[in-house]
């Protein structure tokens, strides 16, 4: 890989030891992928949630800490597995809050901002087209390369965390024109309407697609998703088949027409009504009982806090239900009184964690729940693997089920 | 002895036995990383312990959270000796940089998957791209 001056210095040693280990680290993992070499990025984003780092990963951190280590672009995080104003009544352990707690010491003395969100691209600073940067969260990089038309590789924790130290990251992958031109082309059937449809729809694209390394293109869409549309959709196609980027024809700012990503050379796939309802169909179904109500992955906008306010006011609810979003629109969901109704219903909102990086597997044994409900196609993913029945719906039926107990 | 040629990948030699299936990968959402098991019932290798043995399977599915995860299960010694994948994602090549666990992808000879058997003693030279089936002609 060619290294210029200031990057030989790192490799040596001369600019400290943390750099020194973040650039070894970089060129490993760019030899894997034959990148030529690095990029400037202009901000990195980190999964550092106690039950992915554990102990190991903690301590690490803190070696780095202790060694001076300074991140040299802005650098923010991703949500933490414990709200530490509400964890004993989930069954969450104090070990599991101190590992927060060291993580968070660490992190702050490296100077990350401590931002707990995976809606950064909702709440912190949007990444523009052509922008390079190290997101790590893979609900942020799908949205980031898509519907910003930034460039970004799935960075995980310790890759973002050497894309912080260094202010770069190996040049390949979705920082390559080539790599981000369609592989796969669908056809859309069936608008779909709400975000679980917009979910389902990605799950189903990323099902198909399956591999970090396809870029579907999607046509035949009549309406303009918003935001939170397109969110559940690439948090669930993320999920779903490990996919970084996609185009919507006439939508994403990468594809006006299916012939600017390559896709007209491509075969079309129909997607049916028929394949979305067989995915929807393996989650779950009316008359089941249901233990847990779960509204996260990604956290909720402030447009989703007030949607579920409003559901909840006045209602009591007979099942628990979580709630889980930023700090930063947690603050201003408290402001505008949202928390207060979606609490007073019996229902409670997490601030800065998402429900399946929080222990999902240790919480759901404490409190005996297995029927799991969501309106979010990724996390009925997820939890399946965590000793969960999960089953889906909208939001909607997701709080009246909630109210009546059972899935209506 | 059989030899199959791959990229290049991250790690040192290692030799093990393999256990073999075309089904994806992610840590977070198939293992049991305690137990040292795959717990997801819907993976094809549900129930099987991974540790020490040489994991081949098709490719990375998931999220982010595989790269800390490889290296945690490394420092409690419940870890694969290696993983062959058809095809990496930048995950899980992060996570084995950082873990120092052997990775390779991208066979010459085809996938992989189909290439080795569950049971078969494997060598992984990620540094020449080359993999050795020791107990096969």
């Amino acid at each position: 890989m060619r290294l210029n001056d200031e990057e030989q210095a790192m490799l040596a040693g001369e600019m400290g030891e943390p750099k020194r280990w973040a650039i070894d680290h970089q060129i490993k993992v760019g030899r894997m992928f034959d990148a030529e070499d690095l990029v400037p990025v202009s901000q990195s984003h980190m999964m550092a949630d106690p039950e992915s780092v554990g102990d190991a990963g903690v301590s690490f951190l803190e070696k780095l800490a202790d060694q001076g280590a300074r991140v040299a672009i802005p650098m923010i995080t991703d949500p933490r597995g414990v709200d530490l104003n509400y964890y004993r009544p989930l069954g969450q352990t104090e070990e599991m809050a101190d590992l927060d707690r060291r993580t968070i010491e660490a992190c702050s003395k490296m100077g990350i901002l401590m931002t707990n969100t995976c809606t950064n691209y909702q709440t912190i600073m949007s990444p523009v087209l052509g922008d390079h940067v190290a997101f790590g969260d893979t609900g942020v990089v799908i949205y980031s390369n898509s519907v910003c038309g930034a460039r970004s590789n799935y960075e995980g924790g310790p890759s973002a965390l050497a894309a912080g130290l260094t202010g770069r990251t190996p040049r390949y992958g979705l920082h390559l024109d080539e790599m981000r031109r369609a592989t796969r082309r669908f056809v859309v059937r069936q608008q779909p309407k709400g975000l679980t449809d917009w979910g389902v729809l990605g799950a189903l694209v990323g099902k198909l697609a399956g591999s970090y390394w396809e870029v579907p293109v999607i046509e035949g869409l009549e309406v303009v998703p918003t935001s939170d549309d397109l969110k559940h959709m690439g948090a669930a196609m993320a999920s779903f088949g490990s996919i970084p980027l996609f185009h919507l024809v006439g939508i994403t700012p990468e594809s006006p027409t299916l012939a600017a990503v390559g896709g007209e050379k491509l075969k079309a796939e129909e997607i049916t009504a028929a394949d979305l309802n067989a995915l929807r169909s393996g989650f779950g179904g009316r008359g089941d009982k249901v233990d847990v109500v779960v509204f996260a992955a990604p956290q909720l906008s402030l447009v989703e806090m007030q949607q579920v306010a409003d559901l909840c006011a006045g209602q009591t609810l007979k099942t628990p239900m979580l709630v889980c979003t930023s700090p930063q629109v947690y603050a201003d969901a408290v402001r505008m009184k949202l928390v207060e109704t979606i609490e007073a219903s019996g229902g409670k909102v997490l601030e800065g964690t998402c429900f399946y990086n929080q222990y999902a597997r240790e919480i759901g044994v404490a409190n005996g729940w297995k029927r799991l409900l969501s309106n979010s196609t990724k996390i009925v993913n997820i939890l399946g693997g965590y000793g969960y029945q999960p089953a889906l719906a909208s939001m909607e039926d997701c709080v009246a089920s909630a109210i009546a107990g059972e899935i209506v | 002895m059989i030899e199959f040629k791959c990229h290049k990948g991250i790690g040192s030699k290692v030799e093990g036995e393999a256990l073999v299936a075309d089904d994806n990968f992610s840590a977070r959402y198939d293992l049991d990383r305690i137990k040292g098991v795959f717990s997801r019932p819907q993976h094809k290798l549900a129930g099987e312990s991974y540790r020490d043995k040489i994991l081949v399977l098709n490719t990375a599915k998931g999220g982010v959270a595989t790269a800390w995860m490889l290296h945690e299960m490394k420092s409690r010694n419940i870890v694969p000796k290696a993983i062959l994948f058809n095809a990496a994602n930048t995950i899980l090549a992060q996570g084995a940089a950082l873990a120092e666990l052997t990775m390779c992808d991208r066979f010459e000879d085809g996938d992989v998957t189909s290439l080795l058997k569950t049971g078969d003693q494997v060598v992984v030279d990620p540094d020449a791209g080359l993999v050795t089936v020791l107990n096969r002609d």
